[in-house]
């Protein structure tokens, strides 16, 4: 054997013996170091949840009858993973699919479209999921529309259908509570990284606004999964898991649809009859309270929309349309996200407060045409003296300038623009009593707070806006630089921080900054309607089982109390009921059948329209009935509505026509609000 | 010069089938067709029941091709391999006529982007450029132990003589194209070249020339876009993740989700699942991996490495160049492509498409392994 030979075959074998030992070693790092990794990366690839969303519970109103409820559609959905792939990126396949849906393209294209892959300004009816759900294109196909698809798959790759239970808003009484409801809309991929303990699953629908995003958690129920052990080819081999969904629980609420489409309609008219006297109108809201439990009757506001075009499939145009300025914005709802200056309605706060800075009850003041107040003339609403009255009279006709005297001695008392360390901000402190700028802890979702322009409040606004003003003809539009709006912006620059005489004066009849909400409204007449009690107004009465087993009632929870003596609270009744009797209501409530005591309120609105016009006058009543004993209190509200009693108080006088069954009207309530819970025929939805 | 001829010896006692040949060579090369069988079974039955189809189909064809195989191998050791030399021109013209007619459209059928496979009626096929590595082999074998004088290395025409044996059938594979096996015989080549004798700068030279070929290959477009994206999914197992890159992640899982024992023959859900493709064929060891872990594995890697130290003792043993030359070529051939298939179903290898020797599904590569051991055993016979 040559030696030279003999050694190429050692190195030969040398390195086929350390090939073969780094095979030894990878496969002992893979399987032994490293084969945890790869036994749960194995899982991962084997194992499939299959997912079956529970049955939403109901919602019904207090009498059974249904106001939300589940019915059985046809789901067409696209697969963007599927799609994507597809040389034209799938738009020949969605042609086809909106012809034979009968859909615009235009809407199944941005049905399909993931948000983010759209410019923010173009996102109205995007798909808020992923790219690796199936995205719905309809609920709604018909039968022969589903078999067309999944006859010709190869036409349709991508493309799949299936029967879902889709959310539906009956309407049975013709209310539609668009924004006590709210709807249901896809999981989104912050509800699937949720840390609230809930686990969401990507083919779930959850509640995205009202009633339906509170108590979510109740009505969602428990997801079916079933987990499998699949092939490649997705085949099920083998069941690992299997636990059946449980229905969810249904909500039984204080609504009842009978009064609510009665509100809804009657909010309606008023706005109509507003729009045919001149007014522009352009929204509203209007509130039946329980003053006894806090449950919310009815709750309307104007404009709405049929909730039902969620689950039917939102077009651009609808979806453009909720948030539009022209259209009024009806994704907004005004009883609870509306902040409007109270004006009159005020004055119960007023007259609180000037019982507390030591003014007697019993005393007459004078009601002159006007006050001047350093260089201006603060007038009252009609310009017409009523010479010395008393404050029952004073609250019936409305008088402004009572509440001008007295809120600026209060205010001169207090130091005036050199304010004292303590000053005793009667009015200031009893709006906060009242719950001004508070919300009301109702239970659906954004409410807003309005707002107490109080000296807090100044000052922040004053750190805001003091570059403003005090730049103001180098910041400001040209259109604004009018000599009276220079000569504004210079004292505001000068004392904005402070409240001043003017600011004072307004505030105590309800102009101004205030901002309150119709919820807030029915609230503060509730408690003056009662006790004195803020009540919580609340929408939810229970949650029971499908099998009717009840998990939670929700008892009346009160957030504070009025800080005024029983007296007091007696005389503001009233005063209360002298409106209607004998004031700025009389007309309204001619006739009714029934005692109401009520507030007309009409507040200046500064500002401009969308075509520059000036913004006509907000209409507000708010009232409670009967006045012995009351047991409702009603709250109207109109944006740019005109007067208030005209308007607003036309409109609750029609609702108190149908709760009480006068004037020829049918009674809502023949024996009362009911307080025992229906029963729920989860089969047939409704009987009470 | 080969002077030991010792023509006429048949080993010392053939009372049985085995006897005089390599036992321990012959043990570890059946226990390799027994597991062969059975991950092929196991690799396949799930699979074709829940198809309809037989779960037997492949357990029964490999078991042919075994069968076949050791006759194959049983008759190589029947003629004594210094009588074969003068076949040599035969077994290699042989050879590249298989390559050559492969390529005639209408003869040669197309699996997987390659024209490697002539189909016969009855669904038989087989590989030609399998057989042909053993053409090569002893072609080259044949061509470097031929000694001039007293030359203790074979002269620089001879090289390239035995260069150009090689070279016919590489060039003949390329157009098929199938880059494993070209990469398989490269690497025998190279190592027959350099056992022979022949200086290093023919080695160096060679691997220049080879690594040269390959950038070339690729760059002027001669390589497929199936086999470029196979190359990328080995740099990136990301990038080409539905294909090949799928593929080779599927294969990793498998084996590391087996772990030491094992879940168990018949019972790897990733195996049954079907989640690797072509896993009875380049794909079987994932199998051993899944449902035998890291014993049963280790086992297979043991075994091949008890066959290679065989082959490398006998060939050290024969004094007779020509046969070492076989033997050099056969290691080679065997260790490269264990490496080459194993590596890639591990990650260490980017992906081409060469069997593993014993245990794949295949009749044509089982033939040509079955084949090498029966040189093997056939030089280690002859051999006192």
């Amino acid at each position: 054997m040559r030696d030279r030979s003999a050694l190429s075959l050692l190195v030969v074998q040398i390195l086929v013996a350390s090939l073969m030992l780094a095979l030894f070693g990878r496969l002992f790092y893979l399987q032994v170091a490293d084969g945890p990794r790869y036994q749960q990366a194995a899982l991962d690839i084997q194992s499939r949840d299959i997912v079956t969303p529970a049955l939403r519970g109901l919602i019904v109103d207090n009498e059974g009858n249904l106001l939300a409820t589940n019915k059985a559609g046809l789901m067409v959905t696209a697969d963007r993973s599927v799609l994507d792939k597809l040389e034209d990126k799938g738009v020949s396949v969605l042609t086809r699919v909106s012809s034979v849906l009968k859909l615009n393209y235009e809407d199944v294209y941005l049905r399909t479209r993931l948000c983010p892959e759209l410019p923010k300004d173009q996102r109205n009816g995007c798909w808020n999921g992923n790219r690796y759900q199936p995205i719905p294109v309809t609920k709604e196909a018909s039968e022969n529309q589903v078999l067309t698809i999944l006859e010709q798959s190869d036409l349709f790759p991508g493309i799949d259908a299936q029967p879902v239970s889709i959310r539906y808003y009956p309407a049975l009484a013709g209310e539609r509570a668009t924004h006590v409801l709210g709807y249901v809309g896809p999981i989104t991929e912050a509800d699937l990284n949720n840390d609230s303990g809930i686990r969401y699953y990507r083919n779930e629908f959850k509640g995205k606004a009202g009633l339906e995003s509170v108590y979510d958690r109740f009505l969602r129920g428990t997801a079916g999964v079933k987990t499998v052990i699949v092939d490649r080819k997705e085949a099920v081999t083998q069941e690992s898991r299997n636990t059946p969904a449980i229905s969810g629980n249904h909500l039984i609420v204080h609504i009842n649809a009978k009064l609510q489409a009665v509100v809804e309609q009657e909010l309606k008219s008023s706005v109509l009859r507003a729009k045919a006297s001149g007014r522009r109108a352009d929204a509203g809201a209007a509130i039946v309270l329980d003053v006894k439990t806090g449950g919310v009757l009815a709750m309307a506001s104007y404009p709405d929309y049929d909730l039902n075009i969620w689950e039917n499939g939102i077009t651009v145009k609808q979806a453009k349309e909720l948030y539009s300025a022209q259209s009024g914005v009806p994704a907004l709802s005004r009883a609870i996200q509306g902040g409007f200056a109270p004006a009159s309605t005020f004055k119960v706060v007023s007259l609180s407060a000037a019982v507390d800075a030591g003014y007697s009850l019993k005393s007459r003041y004078n009601c002159p045409s006007s006050v001047q107040i350093g260089n201006r003339e603060f007038k009252n609403f009609d310009s017409k003296a009523a010479g010395l009255i008393d404050m029952t009279k004073a609250m019936a006709i409305s008088c402004d300038s009572i509440w001008y005297q007295i809120s600026y001695d209060e205010w001169v008392r207090d130091g005036g623009l050199k304010p004292k360390a303590n000053p005793n901000d009667y009015f200031f402190n009893m709006a906060a009593g009242f719950g001004v700028g508070k919300r009301t802890g109702i239970d659906l979702p954004s409410e807003i707070s309005g707002r107490l322009p109080n000296r807090e409040w100044k000052r922040g606004w004053y750190e805001q806006n003091k570059d403003f003003y005090c730049n103001y003809e180098k910041r400001a539009k040209k259109s604004q630089l009018t000599a009276y709006l220079i000569e504004i912006a210079r004292e505001n620059c000068l004392d904005g921080d402070k409240v001043r005489a003017g600011d004072m004066v307004n505030f105590s009849i309800g102009q101004g900054d205030t901002l309150m909400t119709p919820i807030q409204m029915a609230v503060m007449y509730a408690a003056i309607a009662t006790d004195g009690r803020l009540v919580v107004p609340q929408v939810a009465k229970a949650i029971v089982q499908p099998n009717g087993k009840v998990i939670k009632s929700f008892a009346p929870k009160y957030s504070g109390e009025l800080p005024i003596k029983k007296t007091t609270l007696k005389f503001l009744q009233n005063s209360l009921r002298a409106v209607v009797t004998s004031g700025t209501a009389t007309g309204a409530f001619a006739g009714l059948g029934v005692e109401v005591s009520g507030k007309t309120g009409t507040g200046q609105v500064f500002g401009r329209n969308l075509d520059g016009s000036a913004k006509d006058d907000t209409s507000w009543f708010a009232s409670y009935a009967p006045s012995k004993n009351p047991q409702y209190a009603v709250v109207m509200m109109v944006s740019q509505g005109g007067f208030g009693a005209s308007t607003s108080g036309i409109g609750v006088r029609r609702i108190y026509e149908h709760i009480f069954g006068t004037n020829g009207k049918k009674a809502v309530f023949p024996n009362g609000v009911p307080n025992r819970l229906p029963y729920i025929d989860s089969s047939k939805g409704a009987i009470s | 010069m080969a002077t030991n001829l010792n023509i006429g010896h048949r080993g010392k006692d053939r009372r049985s089938f085995f006897a005089g040949s390599d036992r321990a060579l012959n043990i570890a090369v059946l226990l390799l067709l027994f597991m062969g069988i059975v991950l092929v079974y196991a690799a396949t039955r799930d699979w074709f029941a829940s198809n309809g189809l037989d779960p037997e189909y492949y357990l029964k064809r490999q078991l042919i091709n075994v069968i076949i195989g050791i006759a194959l191998a049983y008759g190589t050791t029947l003629i004594d391999y210094r009588l074969l030399r003068a076949y040599t021109p035969v077994v290699w013209g042989l050879g590249v006529l298989g390559l050559i007619v492969v390529l005639i459209p209408g003869l040669g059928s197309t699996v997987n982007g390659a024209r490697s496979w002539i189909s016969f009626p009855g669904g038989f096929q087989i590989q030609p450029a399998e057989l042909a590595k053993i053409s090569i082999i002893i072609g080259m074998a044949l061509i470097l132990s031929e000694r001039i004088a007293n030359n203790d290395a074979p002269t620089d025409k001879q090289v390239v003589q035995s260069l150009g044996v090689a070279a016919v059938p590489v060039l003949l594979i390329i157009l098929q194209p199938d880059l494993g096996t070209v990469l398989i015989i490269s690497a025998c080549v190279i190592t027959m070249i350099a056992v022979s004798g022949a200086g290093l700068r023919w080695v160096l030279g060679l691997i220049v020339v080879g690594i040269t070929g390959a950038y070339l290959a690729v760059a002027s477009g001669e390589v497929s876009e199936y086999q470029l994206n196979r190359l990328r999914s080995f740099v990136d197992p990301n990038a080409d993740p539905q294909a090949s890159g799928y593929q080779l992640r599927q294969a990793r899982i498998t084996i590391g989700s087996g772990g030491l024992l094992g879940k168990g023959l018949f019972d790897g859900p990733q195996t049954n699942g079907r989640f690797v493709p072509e896993q009875q064929t380049d794909f079987i060891f994932t199998v051993a991996g899944e449902e035998l872990g890291f014993l049963g594995a280790g086992l297979i890697l043991a075994l091949y490495f008890v066959i290679l130290m065989r082959a490398f003792s006998i060939a050290r043993r024969t004094n007779d160049l020509f046969g070492r030359m076989v033997c050099v070529g056969v290691i080679a051939w065997f260790s490269f492509q264990i490496f080459e298939n194993i590596g890639m179903t591990m990650g260490l290898m980017p992906m081409t498409g060469v069997p593993l020797p014993f245990l794949s599904y295949g009749g044509s590569s089982m033939f040509a392994n079955l084949i090498g051991v029966g040189l093997l055993q056939n030089v280690y016979q002859r051999t006192r």
